[in-house]
């Protein structure tokens, strides 16, 4: 059993790693335009690191200099003269002017480095979100019916951030940082290699020490993300029904709940805040340890006279870089993997599947007139449970099709197998005898208005929202349309008329959305018509409104309504009566009556009760 | 952001004092260790030192590292300790106090925002705590601490470090100025690209059918590119920052030395071979102590981009907590004397308008309804029905007039008399995460206990026939935002909770118009069978859904137009007419 969980434990690590490679090549590919820039950033921070390592042994240098007349033979050279030698200034200029050379040239480099990484993530992350923004028309909208908008959402912006970031501060901290940690031990040990061996230790004594405290705090850490997330939940929640929690008196309730959780987030932030301050104390402390260890050892050697006062001054400095290197590695560590699982994200997006390429298709209609025919239709939403089964009917150019059925038997699938959103299984949908699968997309939906139950508007004016992609629309016409669905005068009464931005703040009612988007549909003007019939939400005078805005649209257009009214439906020149999914019964009001079967039942049930509305 | 440490308990007051002087000595501690070095430097070049004497040094400065480490442990411990209790407290605090707001207050607010509020604000300000122990009271201390050192160990040193903080704190400010307005837009930018993705997103449909694929990519370009732009200029403003900080760190030493050679070689013209040899003892360490200061004003320095956020943080939480409640409740329950009138819910010239608004919602509004009755409420959207009942439960308060239940003004009641006479389904069904039980029973602490009464609900709101369908019937796990329960289900649960309380009065918001024709008039004739003696307010989009109530209030535009029957209002009153004649056929209308 424990063999078992510890190979899958180990499968997973590999899963892991293989996927971090993959992501790391498929980034590859996104930065080949960058490849020259991203050359020289690895260039400069090479260049860089190099000589910020050589520095500390030129000062070595300099206090050797510096030492020179403090040494035994001089010492004892005044004792007999009382001449004491001095220090020679011309060779420590000597080297202090390679050493402020070496400074300037770090300087520079590290600056190009920088500035030159900082443009490159912006470009991929602004490319990454077009490319992400774009990919949404191109995925089936099979993919948003299943997946959480504000999943896709989040993969668009916080996503990328992260990714952003990881690429922005690990690609130099990690080439910088593998290159001081090379250098600096080589040099450690090409100077003196007791010493070096001595500074060594100090570093993996105190590494060692980290290593440990880092898992705790890792745990602790997680254990304090957790109990927040858990905590938010709660707040969002209960804010969120602040109503419900007021009316029924549970403020005690729910504040006992809240407690609850608030206490065990304390005991885990406090755990996780001490565990955070013991490492960065620890970081300290093994800087400190480093630090004794080369005095020591080395002023021991000095004192034999293996090595000089220079020796020591090197290696303090030497150890610094060690340490500061290996612990930015361990950061940068923590950061990649972060920047990993957001570049699953965002790849896993960016290769989603897509809908089918569509530049061969030919199909074409010259002058619509607007007959319909479904043949011989066949279409599930998921392979293994086949919704609509044979479906054949002609629709007349003009007339009115009236889709009808209770919430949930799949009056919107209609919709989609019009719009091609979804495509058959079998069969064929014509519209003045071409098949529209053979059409492009676009010029199937050029063939429709479409107005849904669900208003969609954006922040915009007015104007904006009702011309929408229409080029070339004039204000005139908006306000012809706009008096024609009866929303003129609202707009009119508005601070800024149709320049008014819809934002939060000039919130239209559903009635008045459900009204522009009619007249949105109205300026669109095309041939066909989908409409999806007014809510429960909507007060009388509105809906009458509605209903009369709907009226005019229909006029002239072969129109498919899913219909919550009575007049729709008696008028209707075809009923369809949907339940569970398919399409089980055809025919006139009249006819559907006379047959006695669903939709009578459906029918008789709401006139005995007065209501006109199918389903709410 | 001062104001909000007053929530700090006592205790932690002296945590904080006692960390300070914890920090102090772990500033000492630190401060001693280049103390040492010098020693050790010394000991070296002195003629006659035993290698003995060299360990005994390093020892000591061993055990003063170690030292150092134990006490920033200590204030970690402290920091940690203050830091949590005083987020646990906000928050708890903060919640207790919107649990206490009225409707007005949380709208006020808007729930997003209290939610942020509630949750990240505080984290924020937690964090300024133990961020700010180590860097706002430790950097401080070490600056001037090592500072005096700097200074006892030479002026030209000195000068040299000073040099080095002072170009430091230049380009920073330089950079802030620069950057910060940049950074402050940058969220702003975020969230027009958020804004613009997310429309794109949920109109998919509406985007696919006008072909408005390339309008959209546009409109997204531009605000993404607007992001870039102004993402990189504040970005390649911090990226300067960096070659700025490492010229120093690399430049400072090396001063420090050039500096150091000179004095030392004046010693020597002198022929003050001790003072040369101290000198070289004293520039030994020197560096560190520069490295010291340095490091203190560029920690300092970035607190500078931290606390603004935090001062913001806190004062959004004080605004919460500092919030006065436009409605009160009388603490104890008032006037036992019952003179019974029968008179369910009156209405006696009430006038309403919400708070700093200045046209009234509701005028000169009288009703009265009695006993067991059930009333209903129509009129067009706007016309004030929903905030009648508002009224009633006060989530908000009436301007002027008289309201009474019972007999007795609802002012009289304390909080928990008055939400326990009235059950309130509201328009919005809201489940919260649990169980079917718990969301039906809410409030009670074991919903199991009452599984008579949770069937009792659930069976007149029509609920009991899909939950007996569950696998662990009421049992059944309702996840958070319920989007596991169809939106007719939803609804039938909030009702059964409403349900569950068995108050005096049942109110219901527009409750009905989620469920089908069918379980609307299954609902409302089991409660006309069970709940017999409950008075019972009804507000509708549906006229067949209130046509056989007992009284009919018409509202329009915040006036009552008519009080009466079905058959009496169809006759006498004109907005109703209108009303059910647009729902009702003419066969129906004649017929009543």
């Amino acid at each position: 059993m424990a063999n078992e969980n510890n190979e899958q434990a180990i499968e997973l690590d590999n899963l892991d790693t293989k996927m971090a490679s993959n992501n790391i090549k498929k980034l590859r590919a996104y930065m080949k335009p960058y490849m020259g820039w991203i050359i020289l950033v690895a260039f400069t921070t090479f260049v860089s690191s190099l000589l910020a390592v050589w520095s500390p042994n030129l000062i070595g240098d300099v206090v050797d200099y510096i030492a020179a007349p403090f040494a035994e033979e001089n010492v004892a050279a005044f004792m007999q003269t009382g001449y004491f030698a001095n220090i020679d200034m011309d060779a420590v200029w000597g080297v202090g002017r390679v050493l402020i050379g070496i400074a300037a040239a770090v300087f520079v480099l590290e600056f190009i480095a920088r500035f030159t990484m900082t443009d490159i993530a912006q470009i991929l992350s602004k490319r990454l979100r077009t490319d992400m923004s774009a990919k949404v028309d191109r995925v089936p909208l099979a993919y948003f019916d299943s997946e959480d908008t504000g999943n896709t959402l989040s993969r668009i912006t916080n996503d990328v951030g992260t990714l952003h970031r990881t690429i922005n501060e690990a690609f130099i901290a990690v080439i910088s940082g593998v290159i001081m940690l090379i250098t600096t031990l080589v040099m450690m040990f090409i100077v003196n290699w007791m010493m070096a061996l001595t500074a060594l230790a100090a570093g993996l004594i105190g590494f060692a020490f980290m290593g440990i405290t880092a898992a705790k705090t890792q745990k602790h850490f997680k254990a304090q993300q957790e109990e927040l997330g858990k905590l938010t939940g709660h707040v969002e929640e209960v804010f969120g029904a602040h109503d419900v929690v007021k009316t029924n008196h549970a403020e005690e309730f729910v504040t006992r709940q809240m407690i609850e959780i608030n206490d065990r987030l304390y005991q885990s932030s406090f755990k996780g805040q001490f565990a955070m301050s013991v490492l960065s104390s620890g970081m300290g402390f093994m800087m400190n340890i480093s630090t004794v260890f080369v005095m020591v050892v080395g002023a021991v050697l000095t004192f034999n006279g293996t090595i000089t006062f220079g020796t020591i001054a090197e290696f303090l400095l030497y150890v610094g870089l060690f340490n500061q290197s290996l612990g930015s590695l361990g950061e940068q560590g923590m950061t990649m993997q972060m920047g990993v699982a957001a570049s699953n994200r965002i790849f896993e997006f960016l290769e989603a599947e897509e809908m089918a390429n569509e530049e061969h298709k030919t199909g074409h209609i010259e002058a619509v007139k607007g007959q319909v025919l479904f043949d011989d239709v066949k279409f599930s939403y998921n392979p293994e449970v086949p919704i609509i089964k044979n479906f054949t009917a002609a629709v007349g150019a003009g007339r009115k099709v009236a889709i009808v059925g209770p919430t949930g038997a799949g009056k919107t699938t209609i919709v989609n197998l019009l719009m091609r959103f979804y495509e058959l299984n079998s069969g064929a949908i014509m519209v003045d005898g071409v098949d529209i699968a053979t059409m492009k997309r676009e010029d199937v939906y050029d063939l429709f208005c479409m107005v849904l139950q669900d208003t969609w508007l954006f922040e915009g004016s007015v104007y904006e929202n009702i011309v929408y992609n229409k080029k070339g629309v004039s204000y005139e016409q908006v306000i012809e349309v706009c008096k024609a669905v009866g929303i003129h005068h609202y707009f009119k009464s508005l601070p800024d008329r149709y320049d008014t931005v819809l934002t939060d703040k000039v919130s239209l009612s559903a009635g008045q959305r459900q009204l522009l988007t009619i007249a949105r549909a109205m300026i669109n003007d095309a041939p066909l018509l989908i409409l999806d019939e007014a809510t429960s939400s909507v007060d009388t005078r509105t809906e009458i409104l509605i209903q009369q805005a709907m009226d005019k649209l229909m006029v002239g257009r072969t129109s498919f309504v899913i219909a919550h009214r009575l007049s729709t439906i008696k008028n209707a020149d075809m009923i369809l009566v949907m339940n569970e999914g398919d399409i089980i019964e055809i025919g006139t009001h009249d006819e559907l009556l006379e047959a006695d079967g669903f939709y009578a039942g459906l029918y008789n049930s709401q006139f005995d009760f007065g209501t006109d509305e199918a389903s709410a | 952001m001062l104001k909000i440490f007053k929530h700090l308990r006592k205790k932690d007051w002296l945590l904080v004092t006692l960390g300070v002087a914890f920090i102090a000595l772990s500033v000492w501690l630190e401060l001693r260790i280049p103390g040492y070095m010098r020693e050790i430097t010394m000991l070296v070049q002195a003629p006659g030192t035993e290698v003995s004497e060299i360990w005994i040094q390093g020892l000591w400065m061993l055990g003063t590292a170690f030292m150092a480490m134990i006490t920033t442990v200590i204030v970690g411990y402290l920091s940690g300790r203050v830091a949590a209790g005083f987020g646990r407290d906000l928050r708890v605090k903060v919640f207790g106090k919107v649990m206490s707001f009225g409707m007005a207050e949380v709208n006020g607010f808007s729930v997003p925002s209290l939610i942020t509020r509630g949750t990240n604000d505080i984290s924020m300000v937690e964090q300024i705590i133990t961020i700010g122990f180590m860097t706002l009271v430790r950097s401080p201390i070490m600056a001037v601490w090592a500072t005096t050192r700097v200074f006892d160990q030479g002026l030209e040193w000195a000068i040299a470090t000073m040099v080095s903080v002072g170009v430091l704190l230049v380009t920073i400010v330089i950079l802030i100025i620069f950057a910060l307005p940049k950074f402050k837009i940058i969220p702003k930018l975020t969230d027009r690209l958020n804004l613009v993705a997310r429309e794109h997103l949920s109109g998919i449909r509406v985007v696919k059918a006008y072909n408005a694929k390339a309008h959209e990519a546009e409109k997204f370009e531009k605000a993404n590119h607007e992001l870039m732009k102004t993402n990189r200029f504040a970005e390649r403003m911090m990226a300067s920052l960096w070659p700025v900080v490492g010229v120093v760190m690399q430049a400072l030493p090396l001063a420090i030395y050039l500096i150091g050679a000179y004095l030392i070689n004046n010693a020597i013209g002198e022929f003050d071979l001790e003072e040369s040899g101290a000198l070289f003892a004293s520039m030994m360490v020197f560096a560190q102590y520069a490295i010291q200061v340095v490091m203190s004003f560029l920690m300092m320095s970035f607190m500078l981009v931290f606390l603004p956020q935090a001062i913001i943080a806190a004062r959004r939480i004080n605004e919460v907590l500092e919030k006065e409640e436009t409605l009160t409740y009388p603490e104890t329950s008032q006037s036992p004397t019952n003179t019974y009138t029968g008179v369910a819910v009156e209405f006696r010239g009430v006038n309403f308008k919400y708070p700093e608004a200045d046209d009234y919602v509701l005028e000169d509004i009288n009703f009265t309804i009695k006993d067991g009755e059930t009333a209903a409420f129509i009129g067009a959207t706007g016309s004030g029905k929903s905030t009648v009942l508002k009224l009633i439960t006060r989530a908000y308060d009436r301007t002027s007039g008289e309201i009474a239940i019972a007999g007795k003004d609802i002012k009289v009641y304390t909080e928990k008399e008055l939400t326990d006479k009235i059950g309130y389904t509201l328009q919005k069904a809201t489940l919260l995460s649990g169980s079917i039980a718990s969301n039906v029973a809410f409030g009670k602490k074991d919903a199991t206990a009452h599984l008579s009464d949770i069937k009792e609900a659930t069976d007149l709101a029509q609920a009991e026939e899909f939950i007996s369908k569950l696998e662990q019937t009421y049992e059944s796990e309702i996840t958070q935002g319920a989007t596991n329960v169809s939106g007719g289900q939803r609804q039938r649960l909030s009702i059964a909770r409403t349900l569950f309380r068995k108050s005096d009065i049942l109110i219901f918001d527009d409750s009905f118009s989620a469920l089908d024709y069918k379980t609307d008039r299954k609902l409302r004739e089991a409660l006309k069978k069970n709940r017999r003696d409950v008075t019972k307010l009804i507000v509708a989009q549906r006229v067949s859904t209130i046509m056989d109530a007992d009284k009919i209030i018409v509202l329009d535009e915040g006036r009552v137009v008519g009080v009466g029957t079905h058959q009496a209002l169809l006759e006498n009153c004109n907005v109703y007419y209108e009303i059910a004649s647009s729902q009702l056929s003419k066969e129906e209308l004649a017929n009543g």
